[in-house]
């Protein structure tokens, strides 16, 4: 997408500048001028809305990091200090805390929307695993997090997640020796978690430039999954037009936040964190965040302990594999009839994961007269099977026998609703993009 | 429960914790209470905080610590808010007094409490706390409020988290159930051993403490009947404003920023709508304009 | 450029043997960081060998120490659960051992009133309760795995039974613990 930055520095100072680093000019292009398909609904704002979310935990981290202390005598106590005592403190934790909750659920509508459109398919590959990655990081950065406070989940979190590590045949011990620091998950384990939790959103940072750069090579995907033609027709300029419906959604997004933290703010978490840390004393039953339990029920369904570990990896790694599972020529979902009930039932498939992972896995599911016909683990391994054959078997199939719907010829005529239909396949090919 | 499924034969059942299917009778679900500091524009009744420390001084105080709160605290703005004279007199003449030191001989010594001081622990550690109270350890109030809570199942918790219906009181009606309505005779056949006592909310249905609040036992001087029942909702509020210490702020903050958020999102909303009138329009401006 | 010079041997050695010495510096250099995450020396020190003086456990009951940030399980076993344990030697288990592997040997004797085990769930490391559970041994609370008193997995997702630590005795009423062990 070079080349259609418009920027013409005017003042002597932006001239300066700009013929020794054109910085102002990058932004012009990628942030002002930029071609955005005009027919993007509100699905295409949690980008926006994700990279806002980075930089408020950034700061809030940031500020909770100068109160915080990363000792397993004192982390406990310096949290309640912050909750106490540290002006505005209450305010800064619950925003970093339930922001946290509120980025994965953003991270997910995100993921759910390029599922559904198709925008992993060529030529945003790359974009998509860089998407991936992110979302790995993510992951990592949530859970180290979440030990800091130090009460009984993260503890006990701590040791069911490292211990995972022990599965890897021969070296597994060593290694898991070697990420505690110790024999145990102890002082150690949390003075390293506190500094990896710290160095990771700038990592996630990073790879998030990269991601938006990627973006703005390939040209954003849109509802239709036609790739803009014409620019004067298909696309608006980013500036003003995607940064005030972004603005919007936003402001959105944030009473939805700041609803949690205001008024509920510790419903998304587990009340055993608000008990200190003891290493002597299980809870009961350990769960973990919501946003983990898919995969923490993936991860309970396999018998076998590395089997389990596998299975859990993959079911993150498979996404990375996504833009050729899915055979099909066509990009959107909505062109697409089949596909479409098929990323409804995953969809479905992944919530009722989550509900089985947090659930006790003898707890019975089905039950006919006295006798369990089904348990939760026995459920939990139905929906394993599903998810994975969604991408092994669902998609790739799914491609090579659905009838698409006939595609606009263009946004500009979806917009106005004025569609030629083009044969399918035709009108997604990548060379044609403007 | 199970009547329920053995009538219907075929059904989805909503799964137990862990602790509730290990124990031997069913662990009952508090009811629920009704609370000045609940809903969205909630707050403490600083008499009911008041009458609510007067119980825990007098009657908790001995087993239970309170580490993380301060005795100036109870003079601070959305809380009991007694007099900061009142709180001078009540450290100081707080039994146990506070180690402070060393002085200029180089020796630690024992001084009265002031505002300053966090609530002396009456023991030196846990296990000697432990070893007082026959084994089992009084757990620490300070954020015992928001450290307990019941299953509310689905579709239950999502009620709770919509605006208008907003319920997060769940550790205080269990606290208050567990002390006003738990202690009561164990069912027919149930063996309750030697130092625990029967409580129906109790996860496993035993407890080591025996039954606190007796009638009259605390002496209430502004009217309040001095009840068990009476005692056991004062100290569960005494003991959320003491794991939620500034819920009154935030209640008052979260107003008014929702009220700015609504009003800026309207105005953004009304700006997005003229921007992109031309763009939905047929071949609209917007095409022109790069 | 298609023959060989003496020259170009040379320069072909020198690149290679740069490299080569470059990648042992690099290497050597990276080394420190993986290192430092590792067990620390006062930590290697606190995890250092102990020994137990089993006189103090009254038959029929147990104890947990804290050894290496883990709780070591000690229990002194009745006659009547030996022989229980021993009964159930031949049913099918998880992890299938009998009674008599379970403890370890004095003068070539085992002492099987003795149970010496890691008190962590060989399924994600929980703390197992003792007393509890079907077999009357130990439960884990975390995800259900149920014990016998010899510490063998029955019931439930752990895959192991308890994990034995290294130890052996010294007399007859005290032993040494010297090393945890993996349950992989």
């Amino acid at each position: 997408m070079q080349g259609h930055s418009t920027y013409v520095p005017t003042s002597k100072a932006a001239k300066w500048l700009e013929s020794r680093i054109p910085i102002i000019g990058l932004f012009h292009s990628s942030f002002i001028a930029y071609p955005t398909p005009k027919n993007l609904n509100y699905f295409w704002t949690f980008g926006g809305i994700l990279t806002v979310m980075l930089v408020s935990q950034i700061l809030t981290g940031v500020v909770l990091a100068m109160h915080y202390t990363p000792h397993v005598d004192f982390a406990f106590a310096s949290v309640e200090h912050i909750m106490r005592d540290v002006n505005f403190g209450w305010l800064i934790r619950y925003l970093h805390m339930n922001g946290a909750h509120m980025f994965f659920f953003a991270v997910y509508l995100h993921i759910f929307r390029g599922m559904y459109y198709g925008s992993y398919k060529a030529p945003r590959e790359v974009l998509w695993i860089l998407g991936v990655v992110i979302f790995l990081l993510m992951m990592a950065t949530a859970f180290m997090g979440y030990v800091l406070p130090w009460g009984q989940m993260s503890l006990w979190g701590a040791v069911v997640i490292t211990n995972l590590f022990s599965a890897i045949p021969i070296v597994g011990e060593t290694v898991v020796t070697w990420l505690w620091g110790g024999y145990s998950v102890a002082n150690p384990t949390l003075n390293r978690f506190f500094s990896l939790h710290f160095l990771l959103p700038f990592m996630i940072f990073g790879v998030v430039i990269l991601h938006v750069w990627a973006l703005h090579v390939v040209g954003q995907n849109n509802p239709t999954g036609v790739e803009v033609r014409n620019l004067k027709k298909d696309t608006v300029p980013f500036t003003p037009y995607a940064t005030i419906k972004d603005g919007f959604a936003l402001c959105c997004f944030f009473i939805f936040l700041l609803f949690f933290v205001f008024y509920q703010p510790n419903q998304l978490g587990h009340p055993d964190n608000y008990i200190m840390a003891d290493p002597l004393k299980t809870p009961a039953h350990i769960v973990p965040e919501w946003y983990f339990l898919p995969f923490y029920a993936i991860l309970r369904s396999i018998p076998d302990k590395l089997g389990g570990v596998i299975a859990m990896g993959s079911a993150v790694l498979i996404l990375a594999f996504l833009p050729w599972l899915d055979t099909s020529k066509v990009r959107s979902g909505s062109y697409r009839p089949a596909f479409r009930i098929f990323f409804w039932v995953f969809v479905a498939v992944t919530v009722l994961l989550g509900w089985v992972g947090s659930q006790d896995t003898a707890a019975p599911v089905l039950k006919f007269g006295d006798n369990t016909v089904l348990t939760m683990v026995g459920f939990g391994q139905i929906l394993t099977i599903y998810y994975f054959a969604h991408f092994l078997i669902i998609l790739p199939l799914l491609g090579l026998f659905e009838k698409p719907l006939a595609l606009p010829s263009s946004i500009a005529d979806s917009v106005l609703g004025g569609g030629h239909g083009l044969p399918a396949g035709a009108a997604a090919s990548p060379e044609t993009k403007g | 429960m199970n009547a329920f499924l053995k009538a219907s034969g075929l059904a989805l059942a909503l799964a137990l914790g862990a602790t509730a299917a290990m124990a031997a009778g069913e662990t009952a679900t508090p009811p629920r209470q009704k609370w000045s500091f609940a809903g969205m524009m909630g707050s403490y009744d600083n008499n009911q905080l008041q009458r609510g420390f007067q119980v825990y001084q007098q009657v908790c105080a001995a087993c239970h610590t309170m580490t993380k709160l301060s005795f100036r605290n109870l003079s601070e703005k959305g809380g009991p808010e007694f007099k900061p004279e009142q709180i001078r007199e009540l450290a100081a003449k707080w039994p146990i007094p506070v180690m402070d030191g060393p002085n200029d001989k180089g020796e630690m010594f024992e001084r009265p409490a002031r505002p300053s001081d966090r609530f002396p622990s009456p023991y030196p550690n846990t296990v000697a706390q432990r070893l007082a109270n026959n084994g089992a350890l009084p757990p620490d109030f300070s954020l015992l409020a928001k450290a307990r809570t019941y299953r509310v199942g689905f579709p239950g918790f999502v009620i709770d988290a919509l605006p208008g219906f907003t319920y997060q009181e769940s550790g205080v009606d269990y606290i208050y159930a567990l002390l006003a309505l738990g202690y009561v005779d164990p069912p027919p056949g149930m063996v309750v051993e030697d130092g625990l006592n029967f409580n129906t909310f109790m996860p496993g249905q035993k407890i080591a403490m025996a039954n606190p609040l007796v009638d009259g036992v605390v002496e209430y001087t502004d009217g309040t009947p001095a009840t068990a029942a009476q005692y056991a909702k004062d100290v569960s509020a005494f003991m959320m404003w003491a794991a939620e210490p500034k819920l009154e702020e935030r209640k008052q903050l979260g107003f008014r920023v929702m009220i700015f958020l609504l009003v800026f999102a309207s105005l953004v909303y009304f700006t997005k709508k003229k921007l992109w009138a031309d763009v939905k329009g047929k071949g609209g401006k917007a095409a022109n304009a790069h | 450029m298609t023959t060989m010079t003496a020259g170009d041997t040379k320069r072909d050695f020198l690149l290679i043997a740069t490299g080569a010495v470059g990648a042992v510096g690099v290497a050597s250099a990276i080394w420190p960081f993986i290192a430092t995450m590792g067990p620390d020396a006062s930590t290697r020190a606190a995890g250092a060998p102990i020994e137990i003086d089993l006189s103090q456990i009254p038959e029929g009951q147990s104890i947990a120490l804290m050894w290496r940030g883990m709780p070591i399980f000690v229990r002194h076993r009745t006659p009547k659960e030996i022989e229980e344990s021993r009964a159930s030697d031949g049913k099918s288990m998880p992890d299938p051992a009998p009674d008599a592997a379970r403890s370890f040997k004095f003068n070539n004797v085992v002492q099987s009133q003795w149970i010496i085990v890691q008190g962590s769930c060989t399924h994600l490391g929980c703390i197992p309760v003792k007393n509890a559970g079907d077999y009357g041994g130990w439960y884990c609370p975390c995800h259900g795995s149920h014990y016998d008193t010899a510490g063998r997995i029955r019931r439930g997702p752990a895959p192991k039974n308890l994990i034995m630590p290294e130890a052996a005795f010294l007399t007859a009423n005290s032993i040494r613990i010297s090393g945890t062990r993996s349950a992989a």
